[in-house]
């Protein structure tokens, strides 16, 4: 079911845990709908120099989080915006068509987390981002509905 | 990867016992008669059909004219269901059921509910029970049938089916009950629990896949399903799948001879895990009855962890188990029995089935006791919903 890639970053994920002194938080998700994201990020001088999670979420919740802090740490906080879902489920070589919400949580995740960082600079208006990422809740189709449909 | 499997999901399905294996051999190509036939390799595949029939009918306490052979569990259920629903909607067009029966029955009573039937569902308890009061309660004047599951697939609750056969009777209304769990696992008389119908399922019982049968008590009238031919009396056309026939007959045969002594083995496996699990993990909930389960189900969610990965951390570890997350179901919300009984669909999210069978040990038990809480504290240190809590503790 899962591809090779995906296996190898839910065994062994890349940055899990918390960063103490982040400039930068973002979760996303709910427990209702069995995944949730909170991403880290430590960015200095616009540049993402580490980032870590935690989730808590299926396997391939576990792998897009885990390939999304590889993808954004040495990026510049404009091109870190730029890293979509798309990118995150090819970095891991594809995941199954009912997963694929979780690569948008992995987008969205990291958005809410440069989000903040924009913020506490007072470079973005001051409000949370609304989406909360659960397909079940927010009914966005996050550019994946053919994709995301129930087998 | 792992030098050993452990497999903990009996419950889904079983290997067919050598002994089973064995017996069904001889149908593929030497007896290979079609049943129907007047001539001799036609009669031998007739009488193999009707030796199981006996079988079957011996192990729940009925008569062989009673027993039909399907092509599964779930067919056996939809045929009891619109079999009944159809011959009896002059009567009366209300049915009740539970809202823990497995899709087999809740997806049928959906449709049944499409053509017009009326379906009362039945909520449980904490523990999976349905309330005696409840089924009474329930009962009208138009209601035809009530099908309560003997003993749930997930959690593994067993319904008190003895007091629902007598109050059905009292009322006059048919009783199915879908035991495709049960079967095999714990003893079953329909004469002493008042069953008008009952499912089983061949593979659950260490049988083939692909085969079942339906218990028809003498007297209640039920359409076919599957129109043709006169097999099964004229009942349920369809060539007869004699191997697979035969199979189940002989693995009814073998469950019932060993019973007690499989039942004793498998519930102290069942309760060394229950037991062992509580005892070194903190943050857990056994699901479903604490005594009145399946004798070897275990069901257990584990706060602040998803099902899947669980699931996914002990295939690595050569266990193979199953869970109600959404994630694992493929759909988006957690196991509706889960919900039924009450779980936040948070914890229903977290929660692994582990259903012994004939070929684990103690050893298997020990070795899960030691992965498990490795695996969920791995899983834990990674969710942000444990941090919370540990965050909260510290303060």
């Amino acid at each position: 079911m899962y591809s090779e890639k995906v296996m190898d970053h839910f065994t062994n994920p890349r940055n899990v845990g918390e960063i103490e002194d982040a400039n930068g938080i973002g979760q996303v998700g709910n427990a209702k709908c069995g995944d949730i994201m909170k991403m880290y990020l430590k960015i200095e001088d616009n540049i993402v120099v580490d980032a870590k999670f935690k989730t808590f979420g299926c396997g391939a919740a576990v792998a897009t989080s885990s390939m999304a802090t590889e993808l954004v740490i040495g990026k510049t906080v404009e091109e870190a915006m730029k890293v979509t879902n798309k990118a995150v489920a090819e970095a891991l070589d594809g995941l199954p068509p009912q997963k694929m919400h979780c690569s948008n949580l992995a987008e969205e995740a990291i958005a809410a987390a440069l989000e903040d960082y924009r913020r506490k600079n007072g470079e973005a208006p001051n409000e949370a981002i609304d989406c909360t990422g659960c397909c079940c809740g927010c009914g966005h189709s996050h550019g994946f509905e053919e994709d995301s449909e129930e087998e | 990867m792992v030098d050993r499997i452990i497999y903990l999901d009996h419950a889904a399905t079983t290997y067919v016992k050598p002994e089973v294996f064995d017996a069904m051999k001889p149908y593929f190509s030497e007896h290979f008669g079609n049943a129907s036939s007047i001539y001799s390799i036609g009669r031998e595949s007739k009488k193999a059909v009707e030796e199981a029939r006996e079988k079957v009918a011996r192990a729940i306490g009925a008569q062989p004219r009673e027993i039909y052979f399907t092509g599964s569990g779930s067919e056996a259920d939809n045929w009891a269901l619109k079999g009944v629903a159809a011959a009896y909607k002059q009567k009366g067009k209300h049915i009740i059921t539970s809202k823990i029966e497995h899709p087999a029955v809740l997806n049928t009573c959906k449709y049944l509910e499409k053509e017009g039937f009326e379906v009362t569902y039945l909520p449980v308890d904490g523990d999976g029970l349905v309330s005696l009061e409840d089924v009474r309660n329930a009962i009208k004047e138009n209601t035809i049938l009530i099908s309560i599951m003997f003993a749930n697939n997930e959690i593994g609750t067993i319904q008190p089916i003895n007091e629902i056969g007598a109050i059905a009777r009292e009322k006059g209304v048919l009783f199915h009950t879908d035991a495709v769990q049960a079967v095999g696992n714990v003893a079953i008389d329909v004469e002493e629990l008042n069953v008008d119908l009952l499912s089983l399922s061949g593979h659950k019982f260490y049988g083939p896949k692909g085969v079942g049968a339906l218990y028809v008590r003498k007297g209640v009238k039920i359409s076919s399903l599957i129109h043709g031919g006169q097999q099964e009396r004229g009942k349920r056309a369809s060539t007869e799948n004699i191997p697979s026939i035969v199979g189940l007959g002989r693995a009814i045969e073998l469950a019932t001879e060993n019973m007690e002594e499989y039942n004793k083995r498998i519930t102290e496996l069942r309760e060394k895990t229950i037991e062992g699990l509580m005892a070194k993990v903190p943050y857990i909930k056994l699901n479903g009855h604490r005594t009145k389960r399946l004798p070897g189900n275990v069901n257990i969610s584990f706060q602040f962890i998803e099902g899947e990965s669980l699931l996914l951390m002990l295939d690595m570890k050569g266990v193979c188990g199953s869970s109600g997350s959404a994630c694992s179901s493929g759909s988006l919300d957690p196991s509706h029995v889960l919900l039924a009984i009450g779980l936040t669909h948070e914890i229903a999210h977290g929660s692994l089935r582990l259903s012994f069978g004939d070929d684990n040990t103690l050893e298997d038990v020990e070795y899960l006791l030691k992965e498990i809480p490795n695996i969920v504290s791995r899983l834990r240190d990674m969710s942000p919903l444990y941090e919370a809590v540990k965050n909260k503790q510290k303060q």
